[in-house]
């Protein structure tokens, strides 16, 4: 499967390329750049590769939650380059991406993972997962953004903590005794992305290019007018 | 040459498909006016969340309506500046990867010049140099244009744009969102000299403006209405804001017109649309000699028709964008240049 791969949600700016069984990566954390380094990555993937967009069996994104300008980037370059190409797309959680890469941090059995996200505003975006039969995180609720109070850890007591929220808020921590502290330094990455829409391209569970859009989950982003406080 | 081009600096999304030889073939737009009404003007986050969503389907519309493909174009345009910053990368972002995967030329466009080549859009087209007035909801400007990238810029507003000034103005007078139109309307129906507003900066020599004093008259003039106010009297009040901004800016047209001894006159921006600015324009520049040209009115307001005559322009002359996806919210229009092959303007 040639599978390619963005992920611009974070402070982390990646691209991913499958080609069979090999995955080439390119990854920086360059908070403000990605929008200089998005395509060159994608350029330098694909000719390290020795393919041709086009040769693609689809493209995957992260399609948030995460920085409102940088889901948007990875939305529209997605957009933009699947159409050129006439590919389809699969867009990823974010969320369920720093799951994926959580599970691969540590061995140790446990529960599920429970990922927070720095979200700023003293608020984290946050979702638990469970590790399903193929290793995949499944959802147990829906994605939410909020306090550091206000994330709860379903029930059991092994839990792994993933994402920048743990760094950020470090109460959240006692929600998840025990996890190695690299997880809590995760940001969601291209070469997750990736392998989490796999299984959708294999299936063809693919959408089309102008579907290539973010979720913001933050979506109280303005007030009415009407609503605004009067002061006269 | 044929290219694509897109917009999406502010609150309207656009794309159209542009061919040297036969013309403007599609143009299609996408107005969030609907959407920022509630909020009383244009929020940003909001405005770039719509691009987002909008933009590509346009394309698929402005190919299907131009009747070719990706294969019969030669480039991408798109506006990267100046605007909201959001906004702008939504369309750059989506131009710079179409145009990858395409394997086509791309290339970011001034708003502003898109503004000043709307002109070209139409038959018999101003030729250079000329002098242009530019006025918007974020811009009034008197512009010496020698040549593409060629401008000097004589005279810009200190504060508000004239466009503002009605939006404001209309706001005051409980208009709907957005208020310049509605305020240009009421206008119609207002008697001449009842509500006589200042004219800013005539008093004074030079070209600059200032219209941030007219909505503060303005706001009196409400205040000091009776009770028994109807709209006739609001009516009149939007007259009197009309004929302070138009006659301001035709004085200051006619000043410039005078400094520089040019015999053609470019109006564009949104407010160019204005009926009052156009009438009286059209009669003070033909007592002087003068040619006043004009886009169609829906080339006034922002378009991506526009961008693709300033995008086809330099395109063809060599232009391409430097690597990586750009956009700038600030970016002088007096920076530009003359094209120059290998994206040299930054």
């Amino acid at each position: 499967m040639r599978l390619l791969a963005l992920d611009t949600s974070t402070e982390a700016c990646s691209a991913a390329l499958s080609v069979g069984d090999a995955v080439l990566e390119r990854s920086v954390e360059a908070p403000q750049g990605h929008a200089g380094l998005i395509l060159s990555m994608v350029e330098a993937l694909l000719a390290e590769a020795g393919v041709a967009l086009s040769a693609l069996d689809g493209i995957a994104f992260g399609r948030g939650p995460g920085s409102f300008t940088g889901v948007r980037l990875a939305a529209s370059v997605t957009q933009g380059l699947a159409f050129g190409a006439g590919l389809g797309v699969v867009p990823v959680s974010s969320l369920r991406a720093v799951a994926w890469q959580a599970i691969g941090v540590s061995a140790a059995a446990h529960d599920g993972v429970l990922v927070c996200n720095d979200a700023r505003m003293q608020q984290v975006y946050w979702c638990a997962y469970r590790p399903g039969v193929d290793g995949l995180p499944i959802a147990l609720m829906e994605e939410a953004v909020g306090a550091p109070e206000s994330v709860l850890r379903p029930a059991g007591n092994a839990w792994l903590g993933a994402g920048r929220g743990f760094r950020a808020h470090p109460a959240l921590a006692n929600l998840v005794p025990g996890t190695p502290t690299d997880a809590f330094d995760l940001l969601p990455q291209a070469r997750a992305v990736l392998a989490l829409a796999r299984p959708d391209v294999a299936a063809g569970r693919l959408l089309p290019p102008s579907e290539a859009l973010p979720i913001y989950v933050r979506d109280e982003v303005a007030k009415p007018s009407s609503a605004r406080p009067s002061s006269s | 040459m044929r290219i694509l081009a897109l917009e999406s600096s502010c609150d309207e999304s656009a794309v159209a498909v542009l061919d040297d030889g036969r013309g403007l073939l599609s143009h299609v737009l996408h107005s969030q006016v609907d959407l920022h009404q509630a909020y009383g003007g244009v929020v940003p986050e909001l405005a770039s969340r719509d691009h987002v969503q909008r933009l590509l389907p346009l394309v698929e519309r402005a190919l299907a309506e131009a009747g070719t493909c990706a294969d019969e174009l030669d480039g991408v345009a798109y506006t990267a500046g100046p605007g909201l910053i959001g906004a702008l990368l939504a369309g750059a972002a989506l131009a710079r990867s179409l145009g990858f995967a395409w394997g086509l030329p791309t290339l970011g466009v001034h708003h502003l010049e898109g503004h000043l080549l709307a002109p070209l859009l139409e038959p018999d087209p101003p030729t250079f140099p000329h002098l242009a007035l530019l006025v918007s909801g974020g811009h009034t400007m008197l512009i010496e244009a020698r040549g593409l990238g060629d401008y000097t810029l004589l005279g810009d507003t200190r504060d508000d744009a004239a466009g503002e000034a009605f939006d404001k103005s209309a706001k005051l007078l409980g208009l709907p969102y957005p208020g310049g139109p509605h305020l240009a309307r009421l206008a119609e129906r207002g008697r001449a000299g009842r509500v006589v507003l200042p004219r800013p900066m005539l008093e004074r020599p030079g070209l600059e403006f200032s219209f941030s004093g007219l909505k503060t008259a303005v706001l009196h003039a409400v205040r000091a209405l009776p009770a028994s106010a109807g709209e006739a009297e609001r009516a009149d009040i939007a007259r009197g804001l009309q004929d302070a901004v138009v006659d301001t800016l035709i004085a200051k047209a006619v000043r410039a017109i005078d400094a520089t001894g040019l015999d053609a006159l470019v109006v564009s921006g949104g407010v160019s649309a204005n009926h009052s600015l156009r009438e009286r324009l059209g009669s003070a520049a033909r007592e002087r000699g003068v040619r006043v040209y004009y886009p169609r009115p829906e080339f006034c307001t922002d378009n991506a028709a526009m961008i693709a005559v300033a995008g086809l322009a330099r395109l063809a002359a060599g232009e391409r964008d430097a690597p990586g996806i750009r956009a700038r919210a600030q970016w002088p229009l007096v920076s530009l240049r003359p094209p120059a092959a290998m994206g040299a303007d930054a």
